[in-house]
C-alpha cells in the first residue's frame, strides 16, 4: 500500500506549559492528540492545537519557512526550528519545551530578542569605521568576490538561540558570549570594512566570558540550523586572541 | 495607563521602519520603533533574490542606468505608478545600495574573466570586465531589460535587515519589541501617535509623537495561502483606515508570485528563473515560450502567474492531493550554482518537500505574494489626508508599483523610501508646523476606548468564533479575489465579507480570558481589522472593470485607460459603515515622462486615453530637439518631467557608474 493511503498516525504532542502571568499556574506537561497529515510540520501541529484544542497556547512563528529563527524550541530535548521540522521524521510521541536560558514569555514562547539585543550591543556588532563619511554617489568600495562570499557564510546566522540552548559552558557561566556572539566577531574580523584592531576585539572576547570560556563541547555546531562553521571559527578566534595577548605581553 | 512621548513614532521594525528611524536619529530627533517581533525577524528577512539598483557593473548590466530602470518599473506597473515617485526611486536606489555596502551587507561581487551561466536553457560564457572586478554584481530578474538585481546569494533580505538593524543599534534607535499598535491617536485632522498593546503583559501604552510612520508591510495574510510571514496581516492599513481620515490606495492590486512551493506556499525566489531555471508542465514540457516568446519565464510576475494558471486550466497541471501544480526545474543550473547562489531554496526544498533541487523538480504554483496597495501618501510619505501620519515600504502606496511590482523592487523600495521619508519627516519636525496641540485628556480617552474594546471582546456572551470568521475570509479571498477575477465571484465575495464583518463585531474570546499574553485575544481584534482590509481589496476589485497589471478581470480583459487610468482610494469615514467608501484619483497623462503604451505581453487590447497621443507627440518632439542639440540624458529627462529638486538635498547628486560621471 502506498504511503498516501495508510491510516494516519495519531501524534501525541506533550508540551511543557507555564504562564508566568498567572499566579495560580505551575509548570506542567500537557498532551494533545493530533491526527497526522501529509507534509505536516510542527508549525501546522501547534496552530491546529491552538485553533481547535487550546487557544491560549503560546508559541512564536513568523516566516514559517526556516528563515527568521523565531520558532526555536526543544523538540524531544534538542534545540531546533519547529517550523521546518516534519512530523514524519519523528516518533509519534513528540515532546516540546521552550528553549532554556532565555526569559520565558509563556509555554513555548521565549524572549530571545532581548537576549540577542543585549549581545549585539555588548559586542557592538556593526561596522566600525571612523574614516570620513560615505559619499553614496561614488562607486562602492571594491571587495574580492571570494571574501564577500566568506563574510556572507558567517552572516547567515539568524539569532535563533539554538546554539545558546545547546551550549554547555553557558550553563555554568551565564555571561558567556556563546557561539552566536563568537561567530559574529569572526564575521566582523574578516570584514575589511570594520576597522577594529585585534586589541579591540581582544577587549570584547579575550576573557572567560568570551572565547577562552568555551569548553569545546561543540553542542552549538551540532544544533545550528544554518550549519554555520562554529567549531572552526571558535578555534580560529582562540588562536587569534592568544596571538594578540602574546603580542601585548611582549 | 502609561504615556510615552517621542518626536517620531515608527510602527514596524522591518527594513523600511529601521531605515526611517536611523535617518531620523541622524537628523537629531528622537525615534521609537514599535515591533511585533524582534526586528531581525521581520518579513524583510524573507526577501531572497535581490535588490534592484542600476549599478551596471556586470557585463550583463552594461548600458543600464536610471532611465532603463525607470522605464522597466513604469511598464511593469502597467502605467499605474506615479512617475515622479518612480524617478526619485530609481535615482536613489544606487545610493541606498552603496550605503548598505558601507554598513556591512556582503553583496556578491563581480569576478573578472569568464564564467558559465544558463540563459534560455543554454550554457553560455559571460566575460566580466577587469575594471568591474570587486564591484557589486547583479542577476537577471523578470520584467527587466538589464541584469540589475543585486544580491547576497539568496539571502539578500536577511543580510540587508541584519545590517540595518545593527546600524539602528549603533545609532541608538530605541526599539520596543512585541508592542502592537492597535489604534492611531488623532485630533483635529492630525495624527499624534498610537495606542499600543504589549503582547507579553497586555499593558496598553499611548505613544505620543509629532509624526507617526507606518512601516508595517503588506496584508497578504488575508489570503489562505500566501508567501508572507504570518504577521503580514494588514494591521497598519487597518488602523490607518480606522482613523476615518487616512485613505488607502489601490488595495485591489495584489501580486501573485509564480513559484511558491505546494502546498505550504513558501517562496522560491525569482532568482531561480533569473539564473536560468525553467517552468515545466505535467509532460515535462517547457510551456512559457509558447505564451511569451520574447521574455519566456522572465516575463513580469503577473504575466507568468496568469500564463501558469491558464496552462493548468488546459489540463496541463500536475495533479496532486493539494490541487494542480507545475514544475520549476533548476537542475540545469548544476549543484555548485545551487549550493552557492540558491542555498535558501535548497534548504526549503530539503526541509519542506524532502527533495534535492539539484536532482528533482520543485512543485510550484502562483501564490499571493505582495500588496501593491497601501496607505495612500504623497512622495514625501505623508498621508494625503491625515497630517502627521507617514508611511513607507510595502505598507504604503506612494505609488511606485502601480498595479504590478517588479521583482527586486520591493527591498529596494524599503530602504529608498525609508531614507527619503526620514528626511521629509525630519524637515517637518524641524518646522513650527510640528508643534503639538493635543490635550492630554484626548490621549486618555484614546486609551480608554481601546481598553473598552478589549474588555468587550473578552466579555461578550454567545459571540462569534474569530477563527471561523477568519478562515472563511481567507477562503473567500483565495477563491474569489485571486489571479483571475470576474463580477459574479467578486460580488459574492463582497457580500459575504460584509456579512462576516458584521458578525465580527460580536466576536467573543472563548476560554482564555487573560489580558496578558493571549493569542486568542490577539486573533480576535486582528480578525475584525483584517475583515475591513479584505473588504477594501474585494470591493476595489469589483468596481474596477478593466484589467491592469495584477488586477485581471476575465469579463474585462482589456486595460482601459480612457476610464480607469486612476487610483482607487478607499476610506472608512464612519465606524458604523459596513463597507468602505470608494473614490478615484486621476492619473495625469500630460505630466508623464513615459506616456501609456503597450507592455509587450500577449496581444495589445488597451483602450487608450485620448490624451495619450498628444503627450507622446510632445515627448517625442522634446526628445528629438534636445538630443539633436547634443543634450545629455539628464537634460532631456529634466525637460520632460523635472523631479530632482523635490528630493532631499543630500540625495540630489548624480550617480557614478563605470564609464559614467566618474
Amino acid at each position: 500500500m502506498s504511503e498516501e493511503f495508510k491510516k494516519p498516525r495519531i501524534l501525541k504532542i506533550n508540551i511543557l506549559r507555564f504562564d508566568p502571568h498567572d499566579p495560580e499556574d505551575v509548570p506542567h506537561m500537557e498532551t494533545f492528540e493530533i491526527e497526522e497529515a501529509h507534509g505536516m510540520t510542527l508549525y501546522i501541529v501547534l496552530n491546529e492545537i491552538r485553533e481547535h484544542h487550546d487557544n491560549a497556547l503560546k508559541f512564536d512563528f513568523v516566516c514559517r519557512a526556516g528563515i527568521c529563527g523565531s520558532c526555536s524550541m526543544l523538540v524531544n530535548g534538542r534545540p531546533t526550528l519547529a517550523c521546518r521540522t516534519l512530523t514524519s521524521k519523528l516518533d509519534e510521541h513528540i515532546t516540546l519545551a521552550p528553549l532554556p536560558l532565555f526569559e520565558l514569555i509563556g509555554d513555548l514562547s521565549v524572549y530571545t530578542g532581548k537576549w540577542m539585543r543585549g549581545l549585539n550591543k555588548r559586542l557592538e556588532t556593526w561596522i566600525h569605521d571612523k574614516e570620513e563619511e560615505l559619499n553614496s554617489d561614488k562607486l562602492e568600495q571594491r571587495m574580492e568576490p571570494e571574501l564577500a562570499d566568506e563574510i556572507y557564510e558567517l552572516d547567515r546566522c539568524v539569532e535563533c538561540g539554538c546554539c545558546v540552548a545547546g551550549c554547555g559552558t553557558i550553563q555554568m557561566r551565564p555571561e558567556f558570549t556563546g557561539a552566536v556572539g563568537l561567530n559574529k566577531i569572526a564575521r566582523y574580523h574578516i570584514d575589511p570594512r570594520d576597522k577594529r584592531s585585534d586589541e579591540e576585539y581582544y577587549e570584547l572576547i579575550g576573557d572567560e566570558d568570551g572565547v577562552f570560556g568555551c569548553m569545546s563541547l561543540l553542542g552549538c555546531e551540532d544544533v545550528c540550523p544554518k550549519d554555520l562553521p562554529l567549531q572552526s571559527k571558535i578555534a580560529y578566534l582562540r588562536r587569534m586572541m592568544i596571538k594578540t595577548s602574546m603580542k601585548n605581553n611582549k | 495607563m502609561k504615556i510615552i512621548y517621542t518626536d517620531v513614532l515608527i510602527i514596524g521594525g522591518g527594513l523600511a521602519g529601521l531605515r526611517v528611524a536611523s535617518g531620523i536619529k541622524e537628523r537629531g530627533h528622537d525615534a521609537v520603533v514599535l515591533s511585533l517581533v524582534p526586528p531581525k525577524r521581520s518579513h524583510s528577512a524573507a526577501a531572497q533574490g535581490g535588490m534592484q539598483a542600476s549599478l551596471a557593473n556586470s557585463v550583463m548590466g552594461e548600458g543600464d542606468n536610471e532611465d532603463v530602470h525607470f522605464s522597466d518599473t513604469i511598464k511593469g506597473s502597467d502605467w499605474g505608478a506615479d512617475q515622479e515617485v518612480a524617478r526619485m526611486f530609481v535615482h536613489c536606489a544606487p545610493k541606498a545600495i552603496r550605503e548598505l555596502a558601507h554598513w556591512g551587507v556582503p553583496w556578491s561581487r563581480v569576478k573578472k574573466g569568464d564564467r558559465e551561466a544558463i540563459i534560455n536553457a543554454e550554457k553560455v560564457t559571460i566575460t566580466e570586465k577587469d575594471e568591474a572586478h570587486g564591484l557589486i554584481t547583479a542577476r537577471d530578474f523578470g520584467g527587466t531589460k538589464k541584469w540589475r538585481t543585486c544580491y547576497t546569494s539568496d539571502g539578500t533580505g536577511h543580510s540587508m535587515l541584519f545590517a540595518m538593524d545593527n546600524k539602528a543599534k549603533q545609532d541608538g534607535v530605541e526599539v520596543h519589541e512585541r508592542m502592537e499598535a492597535i489604534s492611531l491617536i488623532t485630533d483635529d485632522g492630525r495624527c499624534y501617535g498610537a495606542v499600543a498593546r504589549n503582547l507579553m503583559s497586555g499593558e496598553l501604552v499611548a505613544y505620543v509623537s509629532k509624526a507617526t510612520t507606518m512601516a508595517t508591510g503588506g496584508y497578504g495574510r488575508i489570503y489562505s495561502v500566501s508567501t508572507n510571514a504570518i504577521i503580514c496581516q494588514g494591521m497598519g492599513q487597518a488602523i490607518a483606515l480606522e482613523t476615518g481620515i487616512a485613505t488607502l490606495g489601490n488595495m485591489e492590486a495584489i501580486q501573485f508570485h509564480p513559484t511558491a512551493i505546494v502546498p505550504v506556499g513558501i517562496l522560491t525566489t525569482e532568482g531561480c528563473r533569473g539564473d536560468g531555471g525553467l517552468l515545466l508542465d505535467k509532460d515535462g514540457y517547457r510551456f512559457m515560450p509558447d505564451y511569451e516568446p520574447e521574455k519566456k519565464e522572465l516575463a513580469s510576475r503577473d504575466v507568468v502567474s496568469r500564463r501558469m494558471t491558464e496552462h493548468m486550466r488546459k489540463g496541463k497541471g500536475v495533479k496532486s492531493r493539494y490541487g494542480d501544480h507545475l514544475w520549476l526545474d533548476i537542475t540545469i543550473l548544476g549543484r555548485d550554482h545551487i549550493e552557492k547562489n540558491l542555498r535558501e531554496v535548497k534548504e526549503i526544498c530539503e526541509n519542506f518537500l524532502g527533495i534535492d533541487p539539484a536532482v528533482d523538480w520543485i512543485p510550484v504554483r502562483p501564490t499571493q505574494h505582495y500588496s501593491m496597495g497601501g496607505i495612500r501618501t504623497n512622495y514625501t510619505g505623508e498621508s494625503q489626508t491625515l497630517k502627521g501620519l507617514y508611511s513607507c515600504g510595502e505598507a504604503a502606496c506612494w505609488d511606485l508599483h502601480g498595479f504590478n511590482r517588479l521583482g527586486g523592487n520591493s527591498v529596494s523600495e524599503t530602504v529608498v523610501s525609508g531614507m527619503m521619508v526620514a528626511e521629509y519627516i525630519a524637515d517637518f519636525c524641524d518646522s513650527h508646523e510640528s508643534s503639538m496641540h493635543i490635550h492630554s485628556s484626548k490621549i486618555q480617552i484614546a486609551l480608554e476606548v481601546e481598553n473598552e474594546k478589549l474588555e468587550a471582546l473578552l466579555n461578550h456572551k454567545n459571540g462569534e468564533d474569530a477563527y471561523v470568521l477568519r478562515r472563511r475570509m481567507e477562503e473567500i479571498m483565495m477563491d474569489k479575489v485571486g489571479i483571475f477575477r470576474n463580477e459574479k465571484d467578486l460580488q459574492d465575495a463582497v457580500d459575504e465579507l460584509e456579512e462576516l464583518y458584521k458578525r465580527s463585531k460580536n466576536i467573543e474570546v472563548f476560554r482564555c480570558k487573560s489580558r496578558a499574553a493571549n493569542p486568542a485575544l490577539v486573533n480576535a481584534y486582528r480578525t475584525q481589522k483584517m475583515l475591513k482590509v479584505a473588504l477594501t481589496v474585494a470591493y476595489g476589485a469589483l468596481l474596477r472593470t478593466e484589467s491592469r497589471g495584477a488586477h485581471s478581470r476575465e469579463d474585462y480583459p482589456a486595460r482601459d485607460d480612457e476610464n480607469w487610468l486612476n487610483r482607487t482610494i478607499t476610506s472608512w469615514p464612519d465606524e458604523n459603515q459596513t463597507m468602505p467608501s470608494v473614490s478615484y484619483e486621476d492619473i495625469n497623462i500630460n505630466t508623464m515622462e513615459l506616456p501609456p503604451g503597450f507592455r509587450g505581453y500577449g496581444k495589445d487590447l488597451t483602450s487608450h486615453h485620448p490624451d495619450t497621443k498628444a503627450r507622446q507627440a510632445t515627448v517625442d518632439a522634446v526628445k528629438e530637439k534636445l538630443e539633436t542639440g547634443g543634450a545629455t540624458r539628464f537634460e532631456v529627462q529634466n525637460a520632460l518631467m523635472p523631479y530632482l529638486k523635490k528630493l532631499p538635498l543630500k540625495y540630489q547628486g548624480t550617480n557614478e557608474r563605470l564609464g559614467e560621471n566618474v
